[in-house]
């Protein structure tokens, strides 16, 4: 296995370590609790800064091929086809793909990250984008709106709604393959998971577990409150 | 590039190793799905017959969705243990959360004046349910239970982590198979992947009452501003 790193000693010091520890207990507080600030947190700061940069450049890579698929159809195909095409590679496969080219680095990781969240982006911003009713489009044009100000002032705001469910969508996506880049030894908080995968140390397990679903959860609960914030008027349509 | 061809070398010098290991891998994903499905299909339609629920069922797929899988893989090492069982698992809690948002949805959006002429007619709540609810409900379900499908195939290399067999075991064991290894089984986990897709897409068509094939362009028509995974 590559680039499994022993960055940390995941085997605590058995001779003074509690009975817990000794005897692997599904999940020592104690330990957690004391070791949270140095195994845990840089992983967790690691695994958003991993998850926020992919998530980033994939939206603007999206956004703009989708713009450009709106008004040319040839691109949609074949940026969708490309897109689909990398959707489809096995992360843990990709990630060590990677390496031979960038190293284990955490360019390695992201170029395996951004790749995963185009499909979702930029199929979300299409549709949302052909699914804007077409009186709207109509209407925009007869009060004299140009097609650039048509598409700032109306399409897009319609589209928002589309848009933001495909950043949901990307977010906590790359938030789970984030764990599988600690493959390639590049942080975040599958790191931890795979030290343990070594080590066998069950604490360790359940923490970096529960604190990359806890992230994935939270990340979700955030994105529906930031979506309601910016397009308040799609709760009120529904209702 | 040179990988590439390399991993073509290594199918074609390795059908024996990659079909038994393909075969570990559809029997792992077959058993997930079905027992995903057993829990999740008569939840999902029964909360959509009675409409209620809604609640759970909607956010089950945005819960489920969110769950990063070598998470659950990890803490099922811990509570169950190196193996098949945990594997299975935790390719279940994957698989059935969108099947049960699915066939809720399914169930619950079937047009209503169906259900009432149904009822006018004079059938029981249960024929209701298998003669009007569930035919017109089954292209959605499907698209639920394929997303799943294709979701798991596309997981398992992960569960080899965690001493699951099949494709995986070549993936994560770059020491032993080369990356001419890692690509060949990874073409194939892709294959994989597209096949299941193309096999359930088609069993999808195939469940489709004929009366919604016809109708299927008009309802697009409808604007619906949350069109892809708005669960």
């Amino acid at each position: 296995m590559i680039g499994v790193l022993a960055q940390q000693p995941v085997i605590p010091k058995f001779e003074r370590a509690s009975e817990c520890i000794r005897e692997n207990h599904t999940f020592c507080a104690a330990w957690f609790k004391d070791n949270f600030d140095r195994v845990f947190e840089p992983r967790i700061v690691e695994h958003i800064e991993l998850t926020l940069m992919a998530v980033g450049i994939g939206f603007v890579l999206s956004f703009g091929a989708a713009l450009l698929a709106y008004n040319r159809g040839w691109f949609e195909r074949s940026f969708a086809f490309f897109a689909a095409f990398l959707y489809t590679v096995p992360s843990i496969a990709f990630f060590q793909l990677m390496v031979p080219i960038t190293g284990l680095t955490r360019t390695s990781a992201e170029i395996a990250l951004v790749s995963y969240t185009l499909l979702i982006l930029f199929r979300n911003t299409l549709t949302g984008l052909q699914e804007v009713p077409e009186d709207a489009r109509m209407a925009a044009r007869a009060m004299g709106l140009t097609p650039r100000q048509t598409l700032w002032r109306v399409e897009l705001p319609l589209a928002l709604p589309a848009i933001m469910a495909g950043i949901r969508i990307a977010t906590v996506m790359t938030i789970s393959l984030a764990t599988v880049a600690a493959f390639i030894g590049v942080g975040g908080l599958g790191q931890p998971i795979f030290n343990a995968i070594q080590s066998g140390f069950k604490t360790q397990f359940v923490a970096a577990g529960v604190l990359a679903v806890l992230l994935a959860l939270i990340a979700d609960v955030l994105l529906v409150l930031l979506q309601r914030f910016i397009a308040p008027w799609t709760r009120a349509r529904r209702a | 590039m040179g990988t590439f061809v390399d991993a073509l070398q290594f199918i074609v010098d390795n059908p024996g190793l990659l079909w038994d290991k393909t075969v570990e891998t559809l029997l792992l994903s077959g058993a997930a799905l079905g027992v995903a499905m057993a829990l999740a299909i008569p939840l999902g339609v029964w909360l959509g017959h009675i409409h209620g629920g809604s609640f759970i069922a909607i956010n089950a797929s945005n819960v489920g969705r969110a769950l990063p899988s070598l998470a659950l893989i990890s803490i099922g090492l811990a509570l169950l243990g190196v193996g098949f069982l945990n594997v299975m698992v935790a390719l279940v809690i994957l698989a059935a959360p969108v099947m049960l948002t699915n066939a809720y949805v399914a169930v619950e959006q079937v047009d209503p004046d169906a259900v009432r002429a149904a009822r006018a007619m004079g059938m029981r709540p249960t024929q209701v349910l298998w003669r009007v609810e569930l035919p017109l409900a089954l292209p959605l379900m499907f698209a639920g239970i394929r997303t799943a499908a294709v979701y798991v195939v596309a997981t398992t290399p992960l569960a080899a982590l965690a001493g699951g067999e099949g494709l995986g075991d070549i993936i994560v064991n770059q020491s032993t198979y080369g990356i001419e290894g890692v690509v060949g089984a990874s073409i194939v986990i892709a294959a994989l992947a597209f096949a299941t897709d193309g096999v359930f897409s088609l069993i999808q068509r195939l469940v489709t009452p004929r009366g919604l094939r016809r109708r299927g362009k008009e309802r697009i028509v409808e604007p619906s501003v949350e069109p892809v995974g708005a669960g």
